[in-house]
């Protein structure tokens, strides 16, 4: 039985104690992982639909200078929404559906260790989507101060302010929850003779994304509480008419803000780290190096926080401490694309859609790194901070990286959810596609950030139209191809195509091809015997 | 869940076709922008001082500090391409000969601690080599001792304020506000191709060339940043906070800058405009200003004439309340209506006064205390007597000193 199609034949299952809910009680009350890394994707990718509808007005409005449909208020709101959306409902909750869809079949356990606690993660998230979506139709509409809600600006914000605040709490308790699942199910449910060594790379990197998690999700916690009550409850954290320090919101914030991207991205190296080997037919290489590598990015991450603060006004001292140690972090990140280069090296490679998207990821990943190598020199960081250089930087990192990493899961495990291949060709064309759509969309923002264009501006100086032209060109193209993704791509390979072996990739290994295609609605409920 | 197996039918058919159309018309939409538009584009010229059209790199250097960072920058760039060419001729080489398609077999290799230390101590190095290279100008950068003159920079909502608090020019002070026509034409949606379109200011901060002038940034309300990317200046302007930077220009000219930290609704309106001129012209600036400002200095005490304060009151809207309650006083949306207003037509003018001096709606209008008595009883005139709001009231720069009590 398909895991995401209720067929009601129950042929080649085993035989359990319990039925299980059909119809809609079978998802509201869903305890089954794969049940609910289905629905973290189908929301996840709702999300991105939405954020991406967010940023197609952005760049509709930005396509010539003056206003032609959006007052700068209304602007503001979509930039402030879209990073939010695209953050904390795209890119974290589509990683959290991949852990729970193939973390359990990747180490041979039947679950995660708390299923209840799992559902109500993943139904924590949509009142928390909806508030975030919704605030647009409150009074004053929805936040308007850029996704990092920088204090005082926050403090003269209508009341969607406070829904944005609320569904951050929402989701930050909802990531929490899910990351104490992972942990304790990888820690302890691993199958006998799975050692943390022999573990698929994707399980060591959501294992290390999971303490980042926990560790920084209550700080931000913190920075929107301190906003709220000084929004309503007389206090001045922030607030400096009352004695209050905005820039220690700028710190509180960042050191949440700046391990939340490497959240963002170390899944995404697991995803690739599974796909390369497959696709290279070779082991991936230096397992041990990657592992390491993991888990210094994650403690670097911890003291890299004030390169987004450069221009604030810190010491000259602090200023060369926070450029040292983030250009630190690219000798980790350096090794992992090493590693992965070396893994295709002289392997016997074919070019399948997932391996695509990799070695897609790989190439612009990389690219987007070595601009945030050039952010990090401070002297460099002053002239490029709060220009479209850093919108280029992180739109590399975060699309071509995180969403690029996504898609080459998808393609990579979809098989495996469905039972159905996807149409190849259409694959491809999703990749080239979109490979080439953001690139047009975001390679001229490096030359505009370079020229001066700030960030967040809802109308720009003349000299500035030709790169907005083309990157809203690109910007519409890159969105079509997502529609193209969702209704040539996802809706028929879930419907039917080619039946899927349980192991479609020749060069693949791990438990998760040892289970049939699609994966039953239990599996390994006897534990395997790993060697 | 039953799934019915119509991925082929005529409705998906009509479907597909219906989005296509879509997808075609937004296209067809879009170029055809592209080609009415592109008269704009092309009529723009760089602006001397101010962004190049299709500027690929840095501005000009203007300071030495400026010209050090690009400097850095085109090392930066140089060393990333190299490894990046470096790592990619590999990968792509590798993509193409290392193919199950051409017969190649997959070696069995995976681990080598040899080259595992040399690709992490290799680029420790670099990395180190590239902070060490960038670590004098970070120090330079902070260095403000010794300026010759000093002037605080003030972040408004939506505005610059400058003050020469130091040196030479020390007392003068000034408003820098974006011309008020390139805001109406930002809003028509079809702006003219103009060089200096959104950087435009009524009054440009004027300094003296090579004199190393130091900036100091503050805000009144919410986190702005000056930032004028000739000179490689960029300092965030911070309420409640005094933080400061420097330059000095080397040559004579117009700079500009915008905003750089997003504060409402009006950011991209808030641009910087400086001014570099030689030794003479600059002390000829200076004894203009303080003739000005002698001649300006508003007497709270004085007795206007409606006409007259009505006049003055209509200049200070234009400059600082039409952005927002827009120049017929019908404001938009929730900025609230000035024409038939109960507030401004009524009789006792405290709430009106009160709302100038202190703002309201939890900042969503700013407070206007630092305009001078006279221009606020100017404008509070100017509204109780302009379109169709007729109360005959005048409000005398002296309601306002007892106001601010």
């Amino acid at each position: 039985m398909s895991a995401v199609l209720d067929n009601h034949g129950h042929a080649g299952h085993d035989d359990h104690a319990h039925g299980h809910p059909h119809g809609w009680r079978r998802w509201v009350f869903a305890t089954n992982h794969k049940d609910i890394g289905t629905l973290y994707l189908l929301f996840s990718f709702t999300m991105l639909m939405i954020g991406g509808l967010l940023a197609l007005f952005i760049r509709l409005e930005l396509f010539q200078p003056g206003l032609q449909y959006f007052n700068p208020e209304l602007f503001n709101q979509f930039t402030t929404m879209h990073g939010l959306i695209m953050v904390f409902g795209a890119i974290m909750p589509a990683f959290v559906g991949f852990a729970n869809w193939m973390i359990p079949l990747q180490i041979g356990a039947a679950d995660m260790a708390f299923a209840r606690m799992n559902n109500f993660s993943f139904w924590l998230m949509v009142p928390a989507g909806i508030m975030l979506v919704g605030s647009f139709f409150m009074p004053g509409g929805a936040p308007a101060a850029g996704w990092t809600l920088y204090a005082p600006l926050t403090l003269q914000m209508g009341p969607s302010m406070d829904a944005g605040i609320f569904a951050m709490h929402i989701l930050g308790a909802s990531s929490i929850m899910g990351s104490i699942n992972i942990i304790v199910t990888i820690l302890n449910m691993r199958a006998p003779g799975m050692t943390l060594m022999k573990m698929p790379l994707f399980a060591w990197t959501w294992l290390i994304t999971a303490y980042l998690l926990i560790a920084v999700m209550p700080v931000l916690a913190g920075a929107i509480t301190m906003t709220l009550t000084d929004r309503h409850f007389g206090t001045s954290f922030f607030n400096p008419a009352g004695g209050g320090d905005p820039v220690m919101y700028q710190h509180i914030f960042w050191f949440f803000g700046h391990p939340e991207v490497y959240i963002m991205i170390l899944p995404a190296f697991g995803i690739v780290s599974a796909i390369i080997p497959a696709f290279a037919r070779k082991k991936l290489f230096g397992y041990t190096s990657m592992v390491y590598a993991t888990a210094s990015i994650a403690i670097l991450s911890f003291i890299v926080w004030a390169h987004h603060m450069f221009t604030t006004g810190m010491p000259v001292t602090g200023q060369l401490f926070f450029m040292y140690a983030t250009m630190l972090i690219a000798v980790p990140t350096g090794v992992k694309v090493f590693n992965w280069i070396a893994t295709m090296w002289k392997g016997s490679m074919s070019f399948e859609t997932p391996m695509l998207w990799s070695v897609g990821f790989l190439f612009v990943f990389t690219m987007g790194g070595f601009t945030g190598l050039i952010l990090a020199i401070t002297p460099v960081d002053i002239q490029l901070q709060d220009t479209y250089y850093v919108v280029a930087h992180f739109h590399y990192v975060l699309v071509a990286g995180s969403l690029f990493a996504l898609f080459a899961g998808f393609y990579y495990w979809a098989p495996k959810w469905t039972g159905f291949m996807y149409n190849e060709t259409r694959g491809k064309i999703h990749f080239w596609a979109s490979l080439i759509t953001f690139n047009v969309t975001f390679f001229p923002m490096h030359f505009l950030g370079l020229a001066g264009m700030p960030r967040r501006y809802a109308d720009y100086a003349a000299q500035f139209t030709d790169f907005n032209m083309i990157a809203s060109i690109g910007a519409f193209g890159f969105g079509l191809s997502q529609v193209y993704f969702l209704f040539f791509v996802v809706l028929p390979s879930i419907r039917g195509g080619e039946k899927a072996a349980a192991n479609p990739w020749e060069g693949a290994e791990g438990l998760e091809w040892t289970v049939p295609s699609p994966a039953p609605f239990h599996t390994f409920e006897t534990p395997p015997t790993v060697k | 869940m039953k799934m019915d197996k119509q991925s082929a039918g005529p409705a998906s058919l009509a479907r597909r076709s219906a989005l296509s159309r879509a997808a075609l018309g937004t296209i067809g939409g879009l170029v055809g922008t592209l080609g009415s538009s592109a008269a704009l584009a092309s009529a723009v010229k760089d602006l001397p001082g101010g962004p190049a059209v299709n500027q690929l790199n840095l501005h000009p250097a203007v300071t030495r500090i400026a010209s050090d960072i690009s400097n850095l920058h085109i090392a930066m760039l140089v060393i990333c391409l190299v490894i990046f060419v470096a790592v990619f001729g590999v990968m792509f080489y590798s993509i193409f000969k290392h193919r199950k398609s051409l017969g190649h077999k997959p070696a069995q290799f995976h681990e080598s601690v040899a080259v595992e230390i040399a690709w992490t101590v290799i680029p420790f190095i670099i990395v180190i080599g590239m902070g060490a290279m960038a670590t004098r100008s970070v120090v330079a950068m902070k260095d403000t001792t010794n300026a010759d003159i000093t002037i605080k920079a003030t972040g408004y909502q939506w505005k610059w304020g400058y003050d020469y608090i130091k040196g030479e020019g020390e007392g003068i002070s000034f408003l820098s506000t974006l011309d008020y026509s390139h805001r109406v034409a930002s809003n028509s949606g079809k702006p003219e191709a103009i060089d200096n379109y959104l950087l435009k200011v009524d009054n440009a901060m004027v300094v003296p060339v090579d004199k190393k002038i130091r900036i100091i940034t503050t805000a009144n309300d919410v986190i702005h940043a000056w930032a004028v990317p000739a000179f490689a200046v960029k300092q965030d302007a911070i309420p409640g906070f005094v933080r400061d930077t420097w330059f000095r220009a080397e040559k004579i000219g117009d700079y500009y800058g915008q905003c750089q930290e997003l504060c409402g609704k009006e950011h991209a309106y808030m641009p910087i405009h400086v001014k570099v001129v030689s030794q003479e012209d600059y002390a000829k600036w200076v004894d203009g200003e303080k003739k000005k400002a002698a001649a300006k200095a508003d007497d709270p005490s004085k007795v206007w004439q409606l006409a007259d304060l009505v006049a003055r009151g209509e200049k200070v809207y234009n400059a600082n309340c039409a952005a927002c309650h827009k120049a017929d006083g019908a404001g938009a949306g929730p900025i609230k209506a000035l024409v038939g207003s109960k507030v401004v037509l009524a009789d006792d003018k405290a709430q009106q006064i009160a709302i100038m001096l202190n703002g309201a709606g939890g900042g969503a209008m700013p407070a206007w205390k630092q305009l001078s008595d006279t221009e606020i009883a100017a404008v509070v005139t100017y509204t109780k007597n302009a379109w169709t709001n007729k109360t005959g009231q005048v409000v005398q720069p002296a309601e306002i000193v007892a106001a601010r009590k």
